[in-house]
């Protein structure tokens, strides 16, 4: 049932419609300033890279695991059953882990408010969860970006990587990387050209999880081995005060220092 | 007297200079944001106020858990004079560091969100209720203390039945963070440099607590001994020295082991920004001091282990920045300076600690020990064993 997006920049024109189709969708200020910016930010959601003749968009890579939803100590950011990364500005306290976390840079904060929320695209949650396809797929004029389930499209992709195996570098980023991405994309020219990570399948979460799991065997364990270590060095005290002041007995205790029955 | 009065003078000026800028940086923090009030950046997202103000802040305090569990739980009793003040040191750093949080959450109104909206994936969710749990334990501890000069026995003697749980509660809860801190780097593993980046990260931030631990009680014990003229207890402060070795030498093996096994030494040795820094780190905390403990001269003088303690506390402070800024950078594409707002109130925050700890000696009992058995005559004996 898990939605995405499927970005194909070999079918890519450079229009930026859809960089202005998000904002609008978004609430945000758009013109010719804003287009040229090349970057994501607080205001711009999603952005087309340009390198020579060849294109590439950013956008949240809304991951099957995100990294930001597992480190978000409210529960601010979600993955939701659709696909989409959600983030509740009601909740977010500000301590920006998420944007620390997140492997591909993608929440951005908005410095210069006095409430300030953490920004990003969210793959248009409301219109995916009222059955519609992002505003950036619905305005695409040449279908490089396409909506769909993940699968379906996962298919697709391999279907035109076959097809035309010198068209497309054989990789289909966002099938595994940090655990699979609800955003898959294709290119004619190596990710890295466009700053995306040549990252392993392993999903981040992980890593902290490992380590969050033992939390409870540190508090039973802790517990019991210094209540017990506890009781030992009372009974020492106890012993020595039972058995009568030897005064070498009564020296080392004073001491602090090892007492006689060990 | 009166060579006291001009020595504090320009201390007090100083002071005064430092909450000023301190109260300015406030306003401008509070009335335009971060953007107006720090170099942070969507590229730069933790500075100052979290590598200084947390993360050496909570490590500042850890001897408040190792000397309560060597006395409480250990039984450790010779201790007892130095608890006082290692206590009150880590109640009012965790109180600073919560202080600070203020400052650096964007929406510091919710800094209670964490305790009603549960995500107990998150590391930073686990700190946050460790954080909030130990001072409130941080807090009983140290009510007896002030029930004491206020006359309230009742009180006392409530406190006094849960101090056992309290003291294996608080142990609990220090050992959880402060490798926790360690831990929420666990999630950069392509961000963190290398020379820093290691799955024992939380291993890491633990043991150097415990060392720092022991090197801020002889810090503060030297200090109080210098400036608000209480008795050195040097005896005390060799045994700590002690335990420093043992705690800084686990951490060097451990440490230069893990670098072997990841295959970072060859980036130590590259000539450059973080490799300088490291080395600052691993000499300031780790090599100068650990050679200067083998020499008896110097771990027997009550200078020499004052100068360990400092030499280890700058370098672990310095551990803690590599591991939020200076590491960090590279990946970020971007170098962090904190702008002058950020030191500002760093420093407020730091003067404020030592002001109240100042004030806190002078109106409640904190260098004398709890109950007045007899503690000096053995300690004269065990200063003679010691020799």
């Amino acid at each position: 049932m898990s939605q995405a997006l499927l970005y194909d920049a070999t079918l890519c024109i450079g229009c930026k419609a859809c960089e202005e189709a998000c904002a609008t969708e978004n609430g945000l200020p758009y013109d010719p300033a804003v287009a040229k910016l090349e970057q994501t930010s607080s205001t711009k959601y999603t952005a087309v890279l340009t390198h020579s003749d060849t294109f590439m968009r950013k956008l949240c890579m809304n991951c099957e695991d995100p990294t930001c939803a597992s480190v978000c100590p409210v529960g601010a950011l979600e993955k939701t059953a659709l696909g989409p990364v959600t983030y509740d500005a009601d909740k977010c306290m500000g301590c920006r882990y998420c944007m620390v976390a997140c492997p591909f840079g993608v929440p951005k904060y908005e410095w210069n408010k006095l409430l300030p929320r953490v920004r990003k695209c969210d793959m248009c949650s409301k219109r995916v969860a009222a059955g519609k396809s992002t505003a950036c797929t619905e305005i695409c004029p040449t279908g490089a970006t396409k909506f769909g389930e993940r699968d379906a499209l996962i298919r697709e992709a391999r279907q035109r990587i076959e097809q035309e195996p010198g068209k497309y570098v054989n990789h289909i980023y966002g099938l595994e990387e940090v655990g699979g991405t609800s955003v898959l994309l294709l290119s004619a020219v190596p990710f890295a050209t466009f700053n995306y990570p040549d990252y392993h399948d392993q999903a981040l979460p992980l890593l902290t999880y490992r380590v969050l799991a033992r939390v409870p065997d540190v508090v039973v364990l802790g517990s019991v081995l210094l209540g017990g270590i506890w009781w030992i060095t009372q009974r020492r005290v106890e012993v020595a005060a039972l058995e009568g002041p030897t005064p070498s007995v009564e020296k080392k205790e004073k001491e602090g220092g090892t007492s006689h029955d060990h | 007297m009166t060579i006291d009065w001009r020595r504090l003078r320009p201390g007090h000026v100083l002071t005064a200079a430092i909450f000023a800028a301190g109260l300015y940086a406030t306003v401008l923090r509070f009335s335009g944001g971060l953007g107006a009030s720090t170099n942070l950046s969507d590229q730069f997202p933790w500075g100052l106020w979290i590598g200084f103000d947390v993360l050496c802040g909570v490590m500042l305090a850890a001897g408040g858990f190792t000397l309560m569990a060597a006395v409480h739980i250990f039984n450790a009793k010779r201790f007892r004079p130095i608890v006082r003040p290692a206590l009150l040191t880590a109640f009012l750093g965790y109180l600073l560091v919560v202080f600070a949080l203020l400052f650096d959450l964007g929406r510091p109104d919710r800094i209670w969100h964490p305790l009603i909206m549960w995500n107990p994936r998150s590391v930073m969710f686990e700190v946050g209720w460790c954080v909030t749990l130990y001072t409130t334990v941080l807090a009983l501890e140290f009510a007896p203390v002030v029930f004491e000069r206020l006359r309230l026995e009742r009180p006392q003697r409530w406190l006094h039945m849960v101090s056992l749980p309290l003291v294996i509660l608080g142990v609990i809860l220090s050992t959880l963070h402060q490798s926790s801190l360690g831990s929420l780097y666990l999630i950069v593993p392509d961000k963190l440099h290398p020379l820093w980046y290691s799955p024992f990260l939380p291993v890491f931030f633990f043991i150097s607590a415990l060392a720092v631990g022991m090197a801020m009680t002889i810090f503060e014990s030297s200090m109080s001994a210098r400036h608000l003229g209480h008795h050195l207890e040097l005896p005390l402060l060799r045994d700590l020295g002690r335990i420093l070795t043992v705690f800084l030498a686990v951490y060097a093996v451990l440490r230069v082991q893990d670098l072997y096994h990841r295959g970072a030494w060859p980036l130590a040795l590259r000539w450059g920004y973080e490799s300088a820094l490291f080395w600052l780190e691993m000499g300031m905390g780790l090599a100068l001091p650990l050679l200067l403990l083998f020499l008896p001269r110097v771990r027997q003088s009550a200078n020499g282990l004052y100068l360990v303690s400092v030499l280890v506390v700058a370098g672990f402070m310095t551990n803690r920045l590599n591991v939020a800024v200076t590491g960090m950078e590279a990946s970020a594409g971007v170098r962090y300076i904190p702008k002058w707002t950020e030191v500002a109130i760093t420093l407020s925050i730091v003067a404020a600690g030592v002001w109240a700890f100042a004030l806190a000696t002078r109106h409640l009992r904190i260098f004398q020990e709890e109950p007045p058995e007899a503690v000096r005559p053995p300690l004269a004996a065990q200063a003679h064993a010691a020799d």
